[in-house]
């Protein structure tokens, strides 16, 4: 139940780089809580694949630049 | 706090203090005669029903104060909601297991329904309790 997400992200980078785009901006626009920013920024919670395109769509970015696995960091596509 | 936690806690205070009213009141009835004798059907029934209003009030109270956060329930609600009331639900299988089994046994109708009750006030604090875990915690997501 506690076990952490794999999925890595930059999203606390990002919002810093867009002006210190503050998380109830960043989730009003994706149209989830802001406590979930929250949780994903943190690493408790690894949103779905729509939620993550929303989220890389705000920061005009590919979704491994916002995104990425611990587990296949480095390794060949 | 989330406002999907601070109806968790609403439904903790909720269960308990009806619980804890119906069991006082019942309690305090018992005279010379054993405890399956005493009325419990009607206070049993404005428990479970005050339960339910003082929840859906305390629900629309809480949304009108929220303002429009309050309205939203995202994706990782709506996943922690399931699987919370999904854990809760196991006390209820086990509670209609044991009604069976008294029922099967003859018991008085008083434990049968008493044990029907504590399913549901149990089921409810499970679930709330594992959903305020999982807001806190991380959910229940699995790799």
């Amino acid at each position: 139940m506690v076990r952490p997400t794999q999925v890595t992200n930059a999203i606390r980078a990002l919002r810093f780089a867009h002006d210190e785009m503050p998380q109830t901006e960043l989730a009003d626009r994706v149209g989830v809580t802001r406590q979930t920013i929250i949780a994903t920024e943190q690493g408790r919670y690894s949103p779905s694949l729509e939620t993550a395109f929303r989220i890389t769509r705000m920061f005009r970015a590919g979704l491994e630049d916002v995104f990425r696995h611990l587990d296949i960091e480095g390794d060949p596509l | 706090m989330s406002f999907a936690e601070k109806r968790a806690w609403v439904m903790i205070v909720v269960s308990v203090g009806a619980y804890t009213i119906y069991v006082a009141t019942v309690l305090s009835r018992i005279g010379d005669g054993p405890l399956a004798d005493v009325a419990y059907a009607g206070t049993l029934l404005w428990t479970i029903g005050g339960a339910i209003v003082a929840a859906i009030v305390a629900n629309i109270v809480m949304a009108v104060a929220g303002g429009h956060c309050a309205e939203r329930a995202d994706e990782r609600d709506r996943e922690i909601d399931q699987v919370s009331e999904r854990i809760g639900q196991s006390i209820v299988v086990i509670g209609m297991i044991a009604a069976l089994v008294m029922a099967i046994a003859e018991l008085r109708h008083f434990w049968i329904a008493n044990a029907v009750y504590l399913a549901f006030v149990l089921s409810s604090l499970l679930s709330s309790f594992a959903k305020i875990a999982a807001y806190r915690k991380g959910g229940f997501q699995t790799w």
